[in-house]
């Protein structure tokens, strides 16, 4: 099932990527585009609160007036802030799937997937009790419904339904307590959003300029073609018979007419607590974290830089080398993906003197072992169309991938393999290319291993690859679990190419993409 | 041409996003009720007697207490079940026994019931028992009502203000 969830996605973002820029495929966006739309909803709110009455009659007044007699701001504002709520919880939902399928919610990510968890239950409140304080036939049915379905819990020492049985039992303070309700979740809700991108670093909370001004202009033009209006004044003595209701925010409220109270909320209990235990339900094998040596370990804050999870830091030195710094570990953030390893200056496989111990390396997978593996791999290859090739754990299986004269490598993240070990591979002939692949472009299940890896192959992020190596002889196709049949014709075309250079032709890059990146198209 | 076909698609994109936001935050449309029908809400919250009477205290017992807990009456908490019978057009539509809440069960009984019945005259008559008899009804409340469709009727209650309460 998530599996075939995860190659849906991965469909879903080629077609994505047909139409959007690099960079600005909003189903690579989703967490920055939830932001986006909350600070949308924030600021139409604000405008929205300013002309708000809170009272029986008033609320739904001065609703109307910001609808009707001032459209062309308060009207255009009100169909924003409905309108970018929805498509908040639309983008929310597909983010806590996304993040599900790709199974970015176990070890250290767990925490994130908690606190996600629960600032989309704090969106339904907020949402929910927007839809109560307009008082039309929608909040009258939304406030009964929900009041009754709270009565059914047994907290509330009166009935909280019987405010709204008759318009005589009705008081404005019930309006400015969901008002203050309504203001103060959001808050609430902000402030675990914040929580949620600490232990990542460098979060992407803006869209790209494109994405925002598209999404933007799609709201406008869904807040004129379809303003967001009232359905009518509340009548406590008339029935709301016949509803449009938010399907985004009630989907649930045609149960409450159909089963039992207690129920739902057993039901909600129930569905609450599998969405925070999920990253203990699946198996999940988390291996051993970095480890500094802190011999070889300068202190120059490359791993630091390039940790996804903000799971390396600095610390003044504990030992008696003559560095200021020296790097430390967090356990708990960790992920194992080694992209720190790559990083490291130290972590260079041409060292004799003191073998190969890097600054920082993952025990699983240290150093020394990789060149090991490397080398006893490339010895049962031949000729001159020999391809190293390095796969991460979450792109397609590299080890079952059909073709010749390729030694197939598995590492947990591209972004592990340090650029001086492609130096080592080519300046020193062990094989004729080297090809890397992975998760697909932008959906790294590591965040940065392909940017890393791109940037130094491309000599513009540290450690840089050496100016000595052919960067032709460097191939890369981002398949993902999709691309499987993608990247054998590509690594194809590449040890065909590699064939030519050996006869002294010039290096092919009709269909290289960035820096030689073989695009792949599923 | 390629980018043309980018910022076509892109719209498309948009313009389905937009589309799929604008439709499911309206429709389709929940029909919550008969509109050609019409409601009669029964709905309050009313403390019964207490199931036993306060009792006197003898010299003895008095005694057998510490100084500060002598209170000379012993009067139980528990409350009685209330007894509502809810009659339309003489056919009984709700006859419960609604415990009193609490852990002691010494709080006020509620009662949250909803009845779609069909617009016109009716004869309404609501009855409600909260003494420790086991017989008859202490408050009742009988009245000929003309419902339109859609109407939401409620059935409240007051103790102190005289019983039943019918809001239009």
């Amino acid at each position: 099932m998530k599996k075939h969830l995860r190659k849906l996605f991965e469909r879903a973002d080629a077609v994505f990527d047909g139409a959007f820029p690099p960079g600005a495929n909003p189903m690579l966006q989703l967490g920055a585009m939830g932001w986006f739309f909350y600070w949308i909803v924030i600021a139409s709110g604000i405008y929205l609160y300013i002309f708000y009455d809170t009272g029986v009659t008033e609320a739904y007044e001065s609703v109307e007036y910001l609808t009707h007699t001032q459209w062309y701001a308060g009207g255009i504002m009100r169909s924003f802030h409905r309108y970018a709520s929805d498509a908040l919880v639309l983008v929310v939902l597909l983010h806590l799937l996304r993040e599900f399928v790709m199974d970015r919610l176990h070890g250290p990510r767990a925490f994130t997937w908690i606190v996600g968890v629960a600032v989309l239950g704090m969106l339904y409140a907020s949402g929910i009790t927007g839809y109560w304080i307009v008082w039309d036939k929608l909040a009258q049915y939304i406030a009964i419904a929900t009041s009754e379905w709270l009565d059914t819990l047994p907290l509330f020492a009166k009935s909280v339904a019987r405010n709204f049985l008759h318009d005589s039992t009705l008081s404005g303070r019930f309006f400015t307590l969901f008002v203050f309700i309504h203001i103060a979740v959001p808050l609430i809700m902000l402030l675990f959003m914040w929580i949620h991108i600490q232990r990542i670093t460098s979060p992407r909370v803006n869209p790209p300029r494109g994405l925002a001004t598209g999404t933007l202009a799609m709201l406008l033009a869904l807040s004129i073609a379809f303003p967001a209006e009232s359905q009518g004044p509340a009548v406590l003595s008339e029935v709301p018979a016949e509803i449009r209701l938010d399907w985004f925010y009630m989907f649930f409220y045609p149960l409450l007419d159909r089963y039992a109270g207690l129920l739902l909320w057993a039901a909600v209990f129930a569905l609450t607590l599998v969405l925070f235990a999920m990253p203990w339900l699946s198996r999940f094998k988390q291996a051993a974290v970095a480890q500094v040596d802190l011999d070889n370990c300068n202190g120059c804050g490359r791993c630091v830089q390039d940790c996804p999870y903000n799971a390396v830091n600095l610390q003044p030195r504990t030992d008696k080398l003559p560095y200021p710094q020296e790097a430390v570990v967090n356990p708990d953030l960790c992920t194992a993906c080694g992209i720190c390893m790559g990083a490291c200056p130290t972590a260079t496989p041409f060292r004799r003197r003191s073998g190969i111990i890097p600054g920082i390396e993952l025990p699983d997978l240290p150093a020394g072992l990789l060149k090991d593996k490397i080398t006893g791999a490339a010895g049962k290859l031949a000729g001159n169309d020999r391809v190293i090739l390095f796969g991460c754990e979450y792109g397609p299986d590299v080890t079952s991938l059909p073709g010749r004269n390729i030694a197939s490598l598995t590492i947990p993240c591209a972004g592990m393999l340090p650029p001086s070990f492609l130096d080592l591979i080519l300046s020193r002939g062990i094989a004729d290319g080297v090809f890397l692949t992975g998760c697909r472009e932008g959906g790294c299940f590591q965040r940065f291993g392909i940017d890393w890896t791109e940037q130094r192959i491309a000599r513009l992020r540290d450690p840089y690859l050496r100016d000595r190596v052919p960067a032709e002889r460097i191939g890369r196709c981002w398949a993902g679990v999709t691309g499987k049949t993608a990247l054998a014709g590509k690594l194809r075309s590449f040890q065909e190419k590699l064939k030519g250079l050996e006869n002294g032709l010039p290096a092919g890059s009709g269909e290289n993409g960035r820096n030689g990146t073989l695009k792949c198209a599923n | 041409m390629r980018k043309l076909k980018q910022v076509i698609l892109q719209v498309t994109v948009f313009a389905l996003f937009g589309a799929f936001v604008g439709v499911f935050a309206n429709y389709p449309e929940y029909r919550h009720h008969d509109p050609q029908m019409a409601l009669i809400k029964l709905n309050f919250s009313h403390a019964g007697e207490t199931k036993e009477e306060c009792r006197r205290l003898t010299q003895e017992e008095l005694e057998r207490l510490a100084p500060n807990m002598r209170r000379p009456l012993d009067c139980p908490r528990e409350r009685v079940p209330l007894l509502v019978e809810i009659r339309l057009d003489d056919a009984i539509i709700f006859n419960e026994s609604l415990p009193p809440s609490g852990l002691a069960r010494d709080g006020t009984s509620t009662v949250s019931r909803r009845f779609t019945v069909s617009p016109g005259r009716h004869v309404l008559q609501a009855l409600l028992r909260d003494s420790r008899g086991n017989t008859g009804f202490d408050y009742e409340r009988t009245a000929e009502i003309d419902l339109r469709p859609g109407q939401n009727f409620v059935i409240d209650f007051n103790g102190e203000a005289g019983g039943f309460i019918f809001l239009l």
